[in-house]
């Protein structure tokens, strides 16, 4: 009997203290909220996961033959939740909080569109793209970083306020764009888009393993350079890591920089990946931004968590048509989305939990002496 | 000049909701905690409002329809807005965090409930919104001004507003002479949710007929740039949402003055965000913000 209690307090405490566990725990969560909205609407909730089901590993058609198209847009629209993710989460490991993610997003798909519609086309020209608008994401960014880091300008507001000013800059760049319509500009050359590869039926392209080799970057240098080592010890106590030597104003700037280029190369690959055929007008946001903080959050700001939420949001995103065909309104992945983003925070009332044990366990202690 | 008269009405439409919205966020701020969900509160209240007053009208009690479709909106957002003041007063949460799970909650609910009552992606056209009076201005004009008052004086001129700004400025110290940080933490929460929420309702039933996915379209992110602009001062608070709301309703009406026309709408619809940058980078350095805004409070034990 007390062999069980010992092992569920200890399960406890493993739960409490791995934020792999708790990530997963917020998940399951956020869906099964989602689930009980749509059978209290009326519902079936099965017709849900049978959509989700399939964006994960395809259908057969009628003839038997396996269709792999829905797991092909899956991982395409993973890549830029993954990529934005990716911005979060570096600048989360540097202390940040970049909510610009929207922005720097924007401004890399609108580099792209002008350098695949203004610069004359050749074979690779969709390379120029993605390294005009990597950087174009990492000024946007930066600039955030230097507010911050000279001038004390709170990274949230002023990444809120970069959204908006990127999104309006872009109408204004675009609306002068060759063959501006209200909604789109003329169409990008072939040689702009990325190549398709593995499932030809489906957008998924070369920016897949892109995206890949980003967050193998993004582990790299957070893990295992000199640079990363500052930017951690920057997140986890400034005023140490200024007594210790570091760079603490060059950080900040560097990693926003860094964040940005994320998002930027984001926006490219949206764009460039097959489902646009010309350049876009935006009227509003993507709100890949946003939701990048929440693939950040469940992925715990690791590479790898990352990488996973991104694909879990990607699969959300394809079965969403799905849904909508099986008469579940699409919007309930945005709900089991928000969901999961709440819970997060919420999360943060298991520190209080942990005090609370540790508090009983001293307590416990000293009474047993 | 006789064009800047005619503009005022439609300048006052659309700086109305952006006024009331900035002084919850602003009153929320001083109480110490920061929400940057008041662009999902206002759609939640803008939704609630957009079905109320549809549903009423089509019942046929069209007469107090949005009185009650205002109350509705202030009523559901701000019961949504207690999910942050859950999670930032009793959690710890990072407030960032959870007003950005609200923000995306609300695109979700919003359009889910659109689709489960209307059986679209948006709420079905009401015919009549509020109407305008003998001077061409909505009641939205006064119902901004209402607020503004009794903001000011509630926040300068009684004990409860100096309660709520010790708790922004110094909880600690608030606590220690007796004051429940909490209770007027969850206050501020509260109020500017019920506020974006009254903003939201009066966006939708004067500036359009039925709640969309674009209705409210980053008012409330200028609504936050407003309170930061106006140095979390009423006064401040209300020039700002005045000269950022003016900025919104040339990039409406700029087309009416030969001058303006040849400036792109885009110019306008940036410069709230653009100025609000700039201002935070010319004021830096000296601490307007309340010194306690964002950080949780976790009782006198620590």
């Amino acid at each position: 009997m007390k062999r069980k209690l010992e092992r569920r307090k200890s399960f406890i405490d493993w739960f409490i203290n791995s934020n792999g566990a708790t990530s997963v725990a917020v998940v399951f969560l956020g869906f099964l909220f989602g689930t009980i909205l749509v059978a209290v609407v009326g519902k079936n909730p099965f017709n849900m996961f049978k959509a989700i089901f399939v964006s994960m590993v395809g259908q057969a058609n009628n003839k038997g033959i396996w269709n792999f198209r829905y797991v092909g847009e899956t991982l395409a629209y993973s890549i830029p939740y993954v990529l934005t993710g990716l911005t979060m989460a570096f600048a989360c490991r540097v202390g940040l909080f970049n909510i610009g993610g929207e922005g720097q997003y924007v401004i890399g798909m609108t580099i792209a569109q002008m350098v695949a519609l203004l610069v004359p086309a050749f074979p690779g020209l969709w390379v120029l793209c993605l390294v005009l608008a990597v950087i174009g994401g990492a000024i946007w960014g930066g600039i955030v970083g230097i507010l911050k880091a000279k001038f004390q300008v709170s990274e949230v507001v002023a990444t809120i306020m970069l959204n908006y000013v990127a999104l309006y800059g872009s109408r204004l760049v675009s609306l002068q764009l060759p063959g501006a319509t209200t909604y789109k500009t003329a169409a990008l050359p072939s040689q702009a888009f990325l190549s398709k590869m593995i499932i030809p039926t489906s957008n998924l392209n070369i920016s897949f393993i892109i995206m890949i080799g980003a967050c193998l970057l993004y582990w790299f240098i957070m893990e295992k350079t000199k640079l990363g080592f500052g930017f951690r010890a920057t997140g986890l106590n400034k005023d140490a890591a200024r007594c210790s030597g570091i760079n603490v104003v060059k950080n900040i700037s560097l990693a926003m920089a860094i964040s940005g280029a994320f998002s930027g190369l984001a926006g490219a690959c949206v764009l460039l990946g097959g489902a646009f055929t010309s350049g876009r007008i935006l009227a509003a946001q993507d709100n890949y931004g946003f939701m990048g903080i929440a693939v950040a959050l469940v992925g715990n700001n690791t590479a790898l968590g990352t990488f996973i939420a991104g694909i879990l949001f990607g699969i959300l995103k394809e079965s969403q048509s799905l849904m909508q065909n099986m008469d579940i309104p699409k919007e309930i992945t945005f709900i089991i989305q928000g969901l999961i983003v709440v819970f997060i925070a919420l999360r943060s009332g298991l520190e209080l939990v942990k005090q609370l044990r540790e508090k009983q366990k001293v307590r416990k202690e000293v009474l047993a002496k | 000049m006789n064009m800047i008269i005619s503009s005022i009405p439609t300048i006052l439409m659309i700086v109305a909701p952006i006024l009331i919205t900035a002084i919850g966020g602003m009153i929320c701020e001083r109480s110490g905690v920061v929400n940057i969900a008041l662009e999902g509160l206002m759609g939640i209240g803008a939704c609630a409002a957009a079905s109320t007053h549809y549903l009423m009208e089509a019942a046929g009690c069209g007469r107090y329809s949005i009185a009650v479709a205002l109350l509705v909106g202030m009523l559901v957002s701000g019961l949504f807005s207690l999910i942050h003041a859950v999670a930032s007063i009793n959690f710890n949460a990072d407030q960032t965090i959870s007003g950005t799970g609200i923000n995306l909650l609300a695109d979700g609910v919003t359009i889910f409930a659109s689709q489960i009552l209307f059986h679209a992606d948006r709420t079905k056209e009401f015919k009549v919104g509020m109407v305008v009076d003998k001077l061409g201005l909505y009641p939205t004009a006064y119902i901004a001004l209402v607020v503004v008052l009794v903001a000011w004086y509630v926040l300068y001129k009684t004990p409860f507003g100096l309660h709520l700004r010790a708790c922004g400025e110094h909880p600690a110290a608030a606590e220690s002479v007796g004051i429940n940080v909490r209770r007027i933490r969850y206050i501020g929460v509260g109020v500017s949710g019920i506020l974006s929420g009254l903003a939201g309702g009066c966006i939708v039933l004067t500036q359009t007929i039925q709640y969309t996915s674009n209705t409210i379209n980053g008012r409330g992110f200028i609504a936050i740039a407003a309170v930061a602009f106006g140095r979390w001062t009423p006064l401040g608070v209300t020039g700002a949402a005045f000269l950022f709301g003016a900025a919104q309703a040339f990039s409406v009406i700029a087309t009416n003055f030969p001058a303006l026309k040849v400036i792109p709408a885009e110019w306008f619809n940036m410069l709230p965000y653009a100025i609000t940058l700039i201002a935070l980078i010319v004021f830096s350095g000296k601490d307007y913000a309340p010194q306690a805004s964002g950080k949780p409070y976790s009782g006198g034990a620590s």
